[in-house]
């Protein structure tokens, strides 16, 4: 450091030096702090009401408040689907101070097992917004949620949050018949009005769900909420309630529905009850039946696997899209046909040599009976179910009139009201074999479809729709599920109800009935066993059809595929004949020969709707159908 | 001279000079402290209080805090100015050689926080971070070094001056801390000018530091580029880097000319606002009192800075001047790129808005710098002419 010199100093000059530069720096702070005040006045000024925009925007979020989902109840007020309260883990990972570790601490608490880790996992991975909460576990536990209190402390960001969850109490009984609710999906969302559904994860999938997906919805709400940078609400500013959906009132009885599902224990088929008169649906059951909870918070992969890969096809609904040829069980119908086409009249007999042959054909088409049932009139032809006199009425009628007949009952349409997604099954007609197969009606496959056989196929539904509609003397009534929709009752005359079918004299029903009563309690009736001890009158039809595949099952091993080629065994039953409260169809696939194992079933429904108390316990049904080896019926 | 009469009439009682009538000694000439100066500080100190209870979501603690760190750094501030300015001159190069080890320590042992190795620890006795000392250090250095020669300096003096601050600013900004080295370069350079450094050579730095832009952009970390970068287009960015600064525009912009009113700015309050009570705590200003506020606010600085330029232009020799007109136009740095950085026309770097923005480190040194600075100006006599 130089020495300092005062002799060399000019102080004079170094302080005018300093203030020349002082003054030039005051000049230079002054116009600095215009600037400033400058910019300001631009922000708070100029730009203000954009700034001001900007900050309403950032403060005021508004927020969807989903409805609750209506409740689903059965006709007697047992509930069917409700929703429970379940718990959920979010974490903000913003105020997660180690993300990782957080992940791998909730791994552990959670106790999750290799697949549950990777979709945890892959949860975090998704994007978010920051400060959004991202779902990483659906449906904790109670002792999960324990745990997670436990160490709060050391998971930052990590919240229980608690929703609403549909919840079925009897999911495996109820599954095909209710359908369920599931995440809304991205191609769901692209179709969905936003505003109402804002808030909403979960949409009808299938059933009656899917169906009422509107009245069970409701309205979303909405408030307008303050919030800080970090989203936390720090108060509301205004709110719109949400509507919650309807609640639903099905015409199904749980109970009823219950027995038909345990009747049809470990077995594949479906059973469908319908009360004639209002067309109500009182059970619909396709068995084997899963359950459908699993799929409300989204099924893991194993076990839809495990679901997809059964050979009893558990998430087939037969009940409305299962196609079985109705073999002899629409011999009832046929007749009916007869009668309004002209071909037959009640007392219309024939002789029953054991087969029918066409004029000019050396074809015989044989009665499952081989040497006959001798002279036959409408009753017995029903009772002793007949095929020669249905082959010889099948083409008197003609395929076109015989189409036109069954069309009427509701073959080959969707008849009933609210049922998601039914098959129409097919009634085979000229039009459709020249489209389907470019081919000409032949004369001999009328006769087939004479006995419920060839290309007619049918859905439980519609089996007990067309039962329902001929216990009803012929008037039409849609079959629904829905008893009434929140307060109101739905509406009686259901629109597009088919044409009613007209007899010329309205006792001619009676001979019908009359055949029908003798199935069950007639000497010679295909389903006598059935009818013993029988308190009411009951009129029914018993039915066989040869094996139809599914499909998909081409693995079986030699036992299973024996069991596999069994016939399938057809019941329609309604009771009481003078007034009809119920109309039941019963398939179990590959019962076997005969099909007493239906009947059984059958008569087990009518019992429980008819006697209260007195009905059977299903174990006795069962007891019944392990002595009854009977084999009364061939076709 | 009217510029000197102002000042005299200004202080009020012309204090004459030696030999004269010994005059009986106000108050304040006997603690060494500038009435006018401490007044004014002690308005914005007040002002930051209130603005630390919004700012701080109404903590009374963090006030109580605050408080208690402006009482400690004003009682620094009235120690440092017993001290006489040729202390300051002797003490100068001990002081900054000091720093200089320090700084090497820190770049060797410190502690890393927030990524930036800033801190050195006694553990259990004392947390220092030796660059807040290198604000006063180095321009004192300096200084004295100036003092010591013939004004205006000539190249080789100052090219000494360039080593002198050079060393430690390097070592700041290899913390690191570009804000801080930034601000300690300022400090010394400003000496340098104040003594006179002559406009060609100012113009050619000019021209070398703009050719050597890219040399420096190249040297940055990554986090000083985004910064910079997020600064010429915040919304390239708008969650990360980028937030604060629209945050903090759009606080100030909804402000508008009266403001929302004390507690009840929307952006801070609902914590949109980043470092609100730190380095942002203008924006909660600009949007709590409006432009009038802010330009209020503006003023009061204006006149602090003001009566500094006085007081060191009333000092009777070249250290003293320049000691305190570096300590006062540093002081304005810090209100300018404070403010331009909130209000978005500077890049952010961490500085705070001096006396207002929460946190002892500055307070004490800003309140020590003054001390100095009344210092200088209360001794004046006591230094050689």
């Amino acid at each position: 450091m130089p020495p300092r010199s005062d002799k060399l100093k000019n102080t004079e000059q170094e302080l005018r030096i300093f203030r020349a530069r002082a003054l030039l720096a005051f000049v230079v702070v002054v116009a600095l702090t215009s600037l400033l005040v400058g910019r300001l006045a631009y922000l708070q000024v100029v730009q203000h009401d954009v700034y001001s925009t900007r900050s309403e925007k950032n403060r005021v979020r508004v927020e969807p408040l989903p409805p609750n989902r209506g409740l689903i109840y059965d006709r007697n007020g047992v509930l069917l689907a409700e929703n429970r309260p379940t718990y959920n883990l979010t974490l903000v990972r913003e105020r997660s101070e180690n993300v990782d570790e957080t992940l791998k601490l909730l791994v552990e608490l959670l106790e999750l097992n290799g697949e549950e880790t990777s979709t945890f996992y892959e949860r975090s991975q998704q994007w978010q917004r920051p400060f959004q909460p991202v779902l990483l576990a659906s449906d904790l536990s109670e002792e999960q949620i324990a745990r997670l209190a436990v160490n709060r402390h050391q998971l930052p960001g990590v919240e229980v949050e608690a929703q609403l969850l549909r919840y079925y109490p009897d999911a495996e009984v109820m599954a095909h018949a209710l359908g369920y609710v599931g995440r809304i999906n991205a191609e769901e969302l692209a179709n969905l009005d936003a505003t109402r559904y804002a808030g909403t994860h979960f949409i009808g999938k299938t059933g009656i769900e899917r169906f009422y997906e509107d009245e069970l919805h409701g309205q979303a709400g909405l408030r307008r909420v303050e919030t800080n940078a970090r989203g936390r609400v720090l108060r509301e500013l205004g709110r719109t309630d949400p509507v919650p959906g309807k609640d639903l009132t099905l015409t199904l009885d749980s109970s009823l529905q219950m027995l038909a599902y345990e009747l049809m224990d470990g077995r594949r088929g479906s059973i469908v009850a319908i009360e004639p008169g209002s067309g109500e649906i009182l059970a619909m059951v396709s068995t084997p039946g899963f359950d459908s909870n699993q799929f409300v918070t989204g099924i893991d992969r194993a076990s839809y696997q495990a679901l997809q890969e059964n050979l009893n096809l558990p998430l087939f609904n037969r009940a409305t899209r299962g196609h079985y040829p109705p073999g002899s069980t629409i011999k009832p119908f046929l007749a009916l046909g007869g009668l309004v086409d002209g071909a037959i009249t009640p007392d219309t007999t024939i002789n029953d040599p054991g087969y029918y042959q066409l004029p000019n054909d050396s074809r015989r088409y044989r009665n499952w009976l081989r040497w006959g049932h001798g002279r036959v009139d409408l009753e017995r032809s029903i009772a002793v179910s007949n095929n020669t006199f249905y082959y010889s009425l099948a083409h008197e009628m003609g395929i076109d009139s015989l189409h036109e007949q069954m069309t009427n009952f509701g073959f080959g349409q969707r008849v009933a009201h609210d049922v998601q997604s039914q098959s129409s099954g097919l009634m085979p007609s000229r039009e459709w074999k020249r489209e389907r197969f470019n081919q000409s009606w032949y004369p001999g496959e009328t006769l087939s479809v004479g006995i419920g056989q060839g290309y007619w196929q049918v859905t439980p539904l519609q089996l007990a729709t067309a039962t329902a509609t001929l216990a009803n003397r012929g008037q039409w009534v849609k079959p629904r599920m829905a008893r009434q929709i929140g307060d109101t009752p739905l509406e009686l005359d259901l629109p597009d109800t088919p044409d009613d079918i007209n007899l010329a004299q309205d006792s001619w029903w009676d001979s019908v009935f009359s055949g029908m009563e003798k199935v069950v309690s007639g000497s010679e009736g295909t389903a006598r066993r059935t009818g013993e001890g029988l308190e009411y009158r009951m009129g029914g039809k018993s039915g066989t059809a040869q094996v139809f595949s599914l499909g998909q099952d081409q693995r079986y091993d030699a036992d299973e595929l024996e069991e596999r080629l069994r016939d399938h065994a057809l019941f329609i039953a309604f009771a009481p004949i003078e007034d009809p409260q119920i109309a039941v169809s019963v398939i179990v696939e590959n019962a076997g020969g005969g099909s007493t194992h239906a009947a059984h079933l059958a008569r087990a429904m009518t019992d429980e709707w008819l006697l209260d108390d007195d009905a059977p316990e299903v174990d006795e049904v069962r007891e019944t159908l392990e002595t009854d080896n009977s084999n009364v019926e061939g076709n | 001279m009217p510029w000197q009469a102002l000042i005299r009439s200004m202080r009020g009682r012309p204090v004459r000079p030696s030999g004269g009538i010994p005059k009986r000694r106000s108050i304040w000439e006997r603690i060494h402290i500038d009435p006018w100066l401490l007044g004014l500080l002690l308005i914005l100190m007040g002002s930051g209080l209130l603005v630390i209870y919004s700012a701080s979501g109404q903590s009374m603690n963090v006030v109580i805090a605050q408080a208690i760190r402006f009482g400690v750094a004003l009682v620094a501030m009235v120690v440092v100015a017993q001290f006489s300015p040729i202390f300051f001159l002797r003490w100068a190069p001990v002081a900054y050689g000091i720093g200089v080890l320090m700084l090497v320590a820190v770049e060797l042992v410190g502690d890393i926080g927030m990524g930036a190795q800033r801190w050195l620890e006694i553990p259990g006795v004392i947390r220092f971070q030796p660059s807040e000392m290198m604000k006063l250090a180095v321009p004192m250095m300096v200084a004295a070094y100036l003092y010591r020669c013939e004004l205006p300096p000539r190249l080789r003096d100052i090219a000494v001056c360039g080593l002198i601050i050079g060393l430690p600013v390097a070592l700041i900004a290899a913390q690191p801390d570009l804000g801080t080295s930034l601000l300690v370069a300022s400090a010394a350079i400003i000496v340098v000018l104040l003594a006179g450094l002559s406009w060609r050579l100012i113009g050619l730095v000019c021209v070398l530091l703009a050719s050597g832009f890219p040399l420096l952009w190249m040297n940055l970390h990554n986090y000083q580029r985004q910064r910079i970068l997020t600064f010429l287009n915040p919304e390239t960015d708008p969650l990360g880097s980028g937030w604060n600064i629209i945050q903090s525009t759009t606080a100030i912009g909804s402000g508008g000319v009266f403001g929302k009113g004390w507690l009840e700015g929307t952006q801070s309050q609902l914590e949109f606002l980043p470092e609100r009570h730190t380095d942002f705590i203008v924006a909660v200003l600009g949007e709590e009192v409006g432009l009038i506020g802010m330009v209020v606010l503006i003023f009061l600085y204006l006149l602090i800075v003001s009566r500094g330029l006085w007081l060191a232009s009333e000092s009777q020799n070249t250290f003293g001047r320049l000691v305190a007109g570096s300590i006062i136009l540093t002081f304005f740095i810090y209100v300018f790129v404070n403010v331009g950085m909130v209000s978005g026309i500077l890049p952010v770097v961490g500085v705070p808005l001096p006396l207002v923005s929460y946190g002892g480190t500055s307070s004490v040194t800003l309140l020590v710098g003054f001390g100095i600075l009344m210092s200088i100006h209360a001794h004046r006599r006591l230094l050689p002419r």
